[in-house]
């Protein structure tokens, strides 16, 4: 990839980092970064395409260490979980043989295992010595007779954040609007009821907490044309020009599709988070303000209000047990606000929130909720965090997977709440989950088991014998 | 306060209960060059022989008085005189057990009578302890059983300090410890290894890790015990420190072990767990006044490192469990101990034991009562014995077998439940069985709009309800 093609997706106007210079999606620092390259953003972005077979162009250590690595779902093709690589070796590099490989790769997927389409993710070997992937995708599309996509996305090129830009750029580029979207299934026509067609960016189905979505936007005549990637088929994607509009599903990592499909296509589109009651609320009510149609606001209403009322009441045993509970959420970008609210609906007080990620518009909701002395933590290093939970009496942390191992080592309770999940907390009925989740940890009797020193190193009690006492003096 | 639910029905279906008469076959089976015969029919013995050939797949000695239409009306005494005679000349043991059977106890057969008759004819055989013990099948179970022999072999074997002349810590390094049958030889290596490394010397009784676990030894065939207990140890308890008692099944025989010797002794209920095992090596660290060795404070930490590696999957996950009282007591707690809860709990007598189970209540029953309450509780994960197969199947959940017998399995008698080691693994390997459930999987949902063409239909009914289900106990 060139430099200045770089540089367009590293420009995204639509991006609220964009406005302010100091905060903008920033140069990694050898020696104190954490968090993935632009393959890995790449891969992740698109991976939860379904019927995909998703070939890593590279030396195996791209492929090798994460493949079939996520909390994603499929509710049919499991092609995604297969890991595919072109392994190239020391011969491969020193001769040139990659592009090669690669082709007969293509070949031996297509073949074996009959995908919807073949994805290509390039990598910093082959990047390097300049294999053209793009061509060998070409030449092998038309001898295979199944569509190849290059994805462009060496490590080197840039951060996770890039790679899920890229990732988009390619669907937009090679793969959004190359088939129209199926008529309506007869069986799905019901009187009165009209049909609109919607796209949600950014929505990975992780634990398949999509399917507790879903089912809420059927009953209201949505037909979510693609998920981009959740649970998507390649046909699905082909499809998303045709939406009328399209949601940005917490997360700004393909913000690019969206603004692109709205410059092409003319789809507007809104952001919007299914965590937390509010949340989803205020989506499908958004929805209906852009769709602008009144029956479907009315019915729109009529949903919210039922749903609601009955997850209030499957809420209320728990939030008996978490009222007053404090939280520190340590997540990115626009999960932040979102998180907050839904622990807000729980009765919990979140005494501080990772803003790594996050936008100054962001940051502005965040002091909405919090108020205006919330702790904004910018820099989320684990002595950071932890000294925080001590400070704060915080009765459990909430973060991504990496962080959690810090947390148990502290002897914090935590949650996990990225991607590697295994637990859905999306839509309303999402919500028991994440509360019983969070029961679970808070109130586990492990805590005082592992925090409470052995009794030969204190004593099981005062009426112990004297040595005992000289001891702990 | 443990609700104890009494038997209260005819038929008792899938038995859990294994008789007392074999227990006490178990305990001398702990010794070495010893053999039980029981005084009963001959099926009395082949099926207990049957029994623990399947569980420990080794050759198991085991005689019968082979009590005929005969013997039963006119007396059995006869029978046993000889059968001890027959065996004492063939095979030289060195102890010989006579449990009795329900036969034998109805009939009303003088096993004390029959014994002094065997010492007066036979004095050539004085030197072998013979110990009847009182074990019919219409009352206890195994573990009973199992202790009630320890106790007849305890009061038969050591002599009292005053006849003696044994004083308590003459030998200073020697712990006497009383072992229940709940304790797999896997748990007696771990026991032995443990209270060897303060220096201690450990005299097992019975040693079931010395007979009973599974090795090939010189002699092609041994119509005795081929490793245990030296009888010839018992005459040196009263010299121990101090003597160690792990499970409350064996009260009398420490009772009795303490009135005749006066060692001071140390009760354990069990030793799964951090607070079990805690309080166990602070008393190896009194009696030994040795420091806590490093080794078994990094296995502690290990431990605790499991426990909060394990909460997330056994937090809250309901468990079914039926075996004897001291084991389900143990089981319970260490399940407890990590938010675990047992929703059911079934042993197969009542025992005051019981009363420490971590459960609401626990049926005196059969493994069709657990069946039931597994099903009302709706339990996750069943532990009892291999004839849980059947249950586990028609619940649809796995089966961690425990306990006796296991016949459908390799190597059950030598796992390792106890100890810091043992309970990390046992918390291991629970949590890997909860996360073989797919706990709070969402059930694929298939758009009614949807463009896809190969939705997966899903059969297993319990992941769909699992988010919902969790407050209903």
């Amino acid at each position: 990839m060139k430099q200045k093609d770089i540089a367009a997706l590293l420009d995204e106007p639509a991006c609220a980092h964009n406005k302010k210079s100091k905060s903008g999606c920033a140069k990694p620092k050898p020696g104190a970064t954490a968090g993935g390259c632009a393959f890995d953003g790449a891969q992740i972005a698109l991976l939860p395409i379904a019927d995909v077979a998703h070939i890593v162009h590279g030396s195996i250590a791209c492929a090798g260490s994460s493949w079939d690595n996520r909390g994603t779902r499929s509710s049919g093709s499991r092609l995604f979980r297969v890991g595919m690589t072109t392994d190239l070796t020391e011969q491969d590099v020193i001769m040139g043989r990659g592009e090669k490989r690669l082709f007969h790769a293509i070949k031996q997927a297509v073949d074996n295992y009959k995908p919807a389409a073949v994805f290509v993710y390039n990598t910093c070997v082959p990047a390097l010595i300049g294999d053209d992937v793009e061509a060998v995708c070409r030449a092998a599309e038309e001898r295979w007779g199944t569509p190849v996509v290059p994805v462009d996305a060496a490590g080197f090129y840039g951060t996770k954040n890039l790679g899920n830009r890229i990732a988009g750029e390619s669907m937009v580029k090679h793969v959004c609007g190359s088939r129209e979207p199926d008529p309506l299934p007869e069986e799905a026509v019901r009187e009165g009821i009209k049909v609109h067609d919607v796209s949600l960016i950014g929505e990975y189905n992780i634990a398949g907490e999509l399917w507790h979505v879903l089912p809420l936007l059927d009953e209201l005549g949505l037909r979510v044309l693609c998920t981009l990637s959740g649970d998507a088929r390649f046909r699905e994607v082909q499809t998303m020009h045709r939406s009328s509009v399209n949601m940005m599903v917490c997360s700004k990592a393909m913000i690019n599709v969206a603004r692109k499909l709205q410059e092409a296509f003319g789809t507007p589109w809104f952001e919007g988070s299914f965590y937390g009651v509010r949340d989803v609320s205020q989506a499908l009510r958004d929805f209906a303000r852009v769709i602008d149609d009144e029956d479907l606001s009315q019915r729109t209403e009529a949903l919210i209000s039922r749903e609601e009322t009955r997850i209030d009441q499957l809420l209320e045993p728990w939030r008996e047990k978490l009222r007053g509970r404090k939280v520190l959420l340590y997540t990115g970008g626009v999960k932040s606000w979102s998180v907050i609210a839904a622990l807000q609906d729980l009765g919990m007080e979140v005494v501080a929130t990772g803003t790594k990620k996050s936008t100054e518009e962001d940051k502005a909701r965040i002091k909405e909720l919090m108020g205006q002395d919330a702790v904004m933590l910018e820099e989320g290093n684990p002595r950071a965090l932890i000294n925080i939970v001590h400070e704060k009496n915080v009765d459990v942390l909430i973060a991504g997977g990496r962080n959690m191992y810090t947390a148990l080592k502290a002897r914090i309770p935590f949650l996990d709440i990225n991607q590697e999940r295994e637990f859905g907390y999306a839509g309303y009925q999402g919500m028991v989950e994440l509360a019983r989740q969070l029961v679970l940890t808070i109130e586990s009797p492990v805590w005082p088991q592992v925090r409470t020193p052995a009794p030969w190193v204190v004593g099981p009690s005062t009426a112990e014998s004297t040595s005992d006492q000289e001891v702990v003096a | 306060m443990t609700e104890i639910i009494k038997r209260n029905k005819a038929l008792s279906v899938s038995p859990l209960k294994a008789s007392q008469t074999i227990g006490a076959a178990l305990a001398f089976l702990g010794f070495r060059r010893a053999i039980p015969m029981l005084h009963g029919s001959q099926g009395c013995t082949a099926f207990g022989k049957v029994f623990f050939v399947r569980h420990f797949r080794e050759p198991i000695p085991l005689q019968t008085t082979a009590m005929d239409q005969v013997t039963t009306v006119m007396g059995s005494e006869e029978s046993v005189v000889e059968g001890l005679k027959t065996i004492a000349e063939k095979n030289q043991p060195m102890l010989l057990g006579v449990p009795t059977t329900g036969l034998s106890e109805t009939q009303g057969s003088d096993v004390r009578m029959a014994l002094k008759m065997f010492r007066d004819k036979y004095p050539q055989f004085d030197t072998i302890p013979v110990v009847p013990v009182t074990t019919p099948d219409y009352t206890g179970c195994l573990e009973s059983g199992f202790a009630k022999a320890v106790e007849a072999i305890i009061k038969t074997t050591v002599p009292a300090a005053g006849e003696a002349n044994t004083a308590p810590g003459r030998r200073h390094r020697q712990v006497n410890v009383l072992v229940g049958a709940s304790l797999t030889p896997g748990d007696l290596e771990e026991l032995k290894e443990i209270i060897e490394s303060f220096g201690l010397r450990p005299v097992v009784i019975p040693d079931l890790s010395d007979s009973l676990d599974g090795h090939l030894g010189e002699d092609e065939f041994s119509p005795l015990t081929i490793g245990g207990t030296e009888v010839s140890e018992m005459l040196t308890l009263g010299d121990a420190k101090a003597t160690l008692v792990v499970g409350k099944s064996l009260q009398k025989a420490a009772d009795a072990l303490q009135q005749l010797t006066g060692v001071p002794d140390y009760r354990f209920d069990h030793l799964m767990g951090l607070q079990a095992m805690d309080s166990f090596i602070d008393s190896l660290h009194r009696i030994s006044e040795e420091p806590v060795p490093a080794k078994l404070e990094r296995q502690r930490a290990q431990l605790q490192d499991a426990m909060l590696d394990s909460h997330f999957m056994l937090g809250m996950a309901r468990f079914a469990l039926a075996t004897d009282p001291d084991h389900l007591v143990a089981l319970s707690q260490i399940l407890a101990g990590v938010g675990a809860e047992t929703v059911a709990a079934v042993a197969p007598i009542n025992s005051p034991s019981l009363q420490l189970v971590a459960s609401e209540k626990v049926k005196i029953g059969d493994l069709e009562d657990l069946e039931k309450m597994a099903k009302a509780g709706g339990a996750e994960i069943l532990i009892t014995n291999s004839h849980g197969t059947e249950s586990a199947e028609r619940l649809g959940i796995p089966l961690l077998r425990a306990g006796f017998p296991q016949y459908d399995f390799l190597g059950g008698y030598q796992k390792t439940w106890i100890g810091y080691r043992g309970s990390r693994q046992t918390l291991f390997d629970l949590a890997n069985l909860m996360l073989t459930l797919e706990k709070g999987e969402i059930s694929p949902y298939r758009s009614i709009y949807a463009q896809k063409t190969d939705f997966r239909e899903v059969t297993d009914e319990h992941n769909s309800t699992a988010t919902t289900r969790g407050l209903h106990h």
